[in-house]
């Protein structure tokens, strides 16, 4: 890495510029999450009460047959684990945006805007942090989910990575979008009703959709046609050394589509201009 | 330890007459939030190795024209340029050669001194030996080398604005602004950070634009800026911008040029 960097004349930034700056900012992602424990404990609790209460209560309700990728009759735990996991990553993803709200707020997005690299990237780079940090809360989950009998085959922990890493640069881009558009930090209880809760239920989460399609087609439909569905079956299909090729596809898709969007949507001024002439930043 | 950085030497390199670009100039800049305009046709310039003060009272329009130089908000109208680098088309060239220290504090309370200082390294490309080494001579010459290991948070107010213009200077920017950098700090706390900045200008040949509302930031010797209502009413060096208004000092310049009556408690 060459020391000179007053030079004059353009020459644009190197790979390992780049490079220096995206492992900067999910070092320092990493940092703040383990300066907040409350985050990281909460971020657990959530999936362990549902796995504890939840589907223990549900197991004797709701019988679950042999659907891929199982090979067997599986407990309803297992079932639900997959799911779980994307809750992590949907929760951590609205959370990462919401401390982008805040930041904006609080100025420490000024940081990180300041820099010379391509906007564009600097928020590319906030996302995948913010996936790294769900990794952490997924990987911590599975552990304790081991010992609650939730055993994929060992090489599943290698082969659902991938899948996660693009389940949360769709969670964390679809998290941006929506944080792009809320103006005060209140409305994220308005996202928890109108985003995280319908998402969650209206998937293949907690229930088999063929289950979902016996009860109620249009719901079935909702479903299918909801982008967190595919990210529980990639994470599924992937945690068993599978893949889901239309839920990839789906994933992959909206992950390019809600990036665009959110990179094209945040403009920190387009923030102060909504909140009109009261917005006194002079 | 003050030896003189790298940016006096890439200053002393021959170029093309390096003294005519100014370090930044800013050319019939307009900006409006929704109907409200905030800024009318800004015009003025900062040369190297001078100290601009851009004076006006709060919703002048300084934060927003802060907000355009570094790229925050995009330009819509007119021209913003950093040495020659216009901060729309090669926005990257020019930011490189910027150092900011905003108005609200956007130093990570939770973390460490060295960790602030390597996090904005790296914002920059800035490898970790170099940014360590850095990191450390910045340090030792804003006092704090000491407390390089403990939580920000734990710092006083005019520390933390020493570690943020330390911080702005990290990836040795030639330009550097400043917005309103002294507010809510002691007496002792002021003449420190200003005498540093000063230092930076004539030591290193900074170019330096300092916001402000308090007069008594402002020397004789500098270039001045009345910022009002989004307009420029006046500018030039402070002796000129004084006579020109018919003053005997910048507070009743001031208040000539902008109408007594906005002066909050100016009792005139």
């Amino acid at each position: 890495m060459s020391s000179i960097t007053t030079r004059e004349a353009p020459r644009g930034f190197s790979a390992a510029e780049y490079m220096t700056c995206l492992t900067g900012i999910v070092w320092r992602e990493g940092l703040r999450f383990l300066h907040q424990r409350e985050r990281f404990v909460s971020a657990l609790v959530r999936p362990l009460v549902w796995l504890f209460i939840f589907a223990a209560g549900f197991r004797q309700v709701l019988g679950i047959s042999i659907i891929p990728p199982y090979e067997t009759y599986i407990l309803y735990e297992v079932y639900i684990a997959p799911g779980l996991m994307a809750m992590i990553q949907l929760f951590n993803g609205m959370q990462s945006s919401l401390s982008m709200v805040y930041d904006r707020e609080m100025g420490n997005m000024r940081t990180l805007l300041v820099s010379p690299l391509p906007r564009g990237f600097l928020l590319f780079c906030k996302l995948l942090a913010g996936t790294a940090v769900s990794l952490l809360q997924v990987y911590a989950f599975l552990l304790i989910a081991w010992f609650w009998d939730i055993t994929p085959p060992p090489s599943g922990y290698l082969t659902v990575l991938p899948a996660l890493i693009l389940s949360g640069l769709m969670l964390g881009s679809l998290g941006m979008l929506i944080s792009s558009g809320i103006k005060q930090l209140e409305n994220f209880a308005g996202v928890m009703n109108f985003v995280i809760f319908p998402m969650f239920f209206a998937s293949s989460a907690l229930y088999p959709l063929w289950r979902v399609q016996e009860g109620s087609p249009y719901l079935y439909y909702l479903c299918e046609a909801n982008p967190f569905t595919h990210a529980v079956e990639l994470i599924r299909f992937a945690l068993y050394g599978q893949i889901n090729w239309i839920s990839l596809a789906v994933v992959a898709a909206c992950t390019i589509v809600f990036m665009i969007g959110a990179i094209w949507a945040y403009d920190p001024s387009r923030g102060l201009a909504r909140r009109g002439p009261a917005g006194g930043e002079g | 330890m003050t030896s003189p950085a790298p940016v006096t030497e890439a200053l002393e390199t021959p170029r093309p007459d390096p003294a005519a670009v100014p370090a930044l100039s800013i050319d019939g800049v307009s900006h409006a939030y929704g109907p409200r305009r905030a800024l009318m046709d800004v015009s003025f310039k900062v040369q190297a190795a001078s100290f601009t003060a851009l004076l006006g009272l709060n919703g002048a329009g300084k934060s927003t024209l802060f907000s355009l130089v570094t790229r925050l908000f995009g330009i819509q109208s007119g021209r913003v340029s950093i040495f020659g680098h216009d901060i729309g088309k090669s926005s990257g060239e020019a930011l490189r050669l910027l150092g900011v220290v905003f108005q609200p504090r956007t130093v990570d309370l939770d973390l460490s001194l060295t960790q602030n200082l390597l996090y904005h390294a790296a914002l920059h490309g800035i490898g970790r030996r170099e940014a360590t080494a850095r990191s450390v001579e910045l340090l030792g010459r804003i006092g704090l080398s000491d407390r390089a290991g403990s939580k920000v948070r734990d710092l006083s107010g005019g520390q933390m604005r020493r570690l943020e213009i330390a911080r702005a200077l990290l990836h040795r920017p030639r330009l550097l602004l400043l917005d309103e950098p002294t507010v809510g700090l002691d007496v002792k706390a002021r003449a420190d950070i200003i005498s540093h900045v000063r230092q930076l200008v004539t030591e290193q040949g900074i170019g330096v634009l300092w916001a402000t509302h308090l007069f008594d930031e402002i020397m004789p010797g500098d270039d001045l800026v009345v910022l009002h209502q989004g307009k420029v009413l006046a500018q030039g060096p402070m002796s000129r911008v004084v006579t020109e208004a018919g003053a005997q000092d910048v507070n009743t310049a001031f208040m000539r040029l902008t109408g007594a009556q906005t002066m909050p408690g100016g009792g005139a």
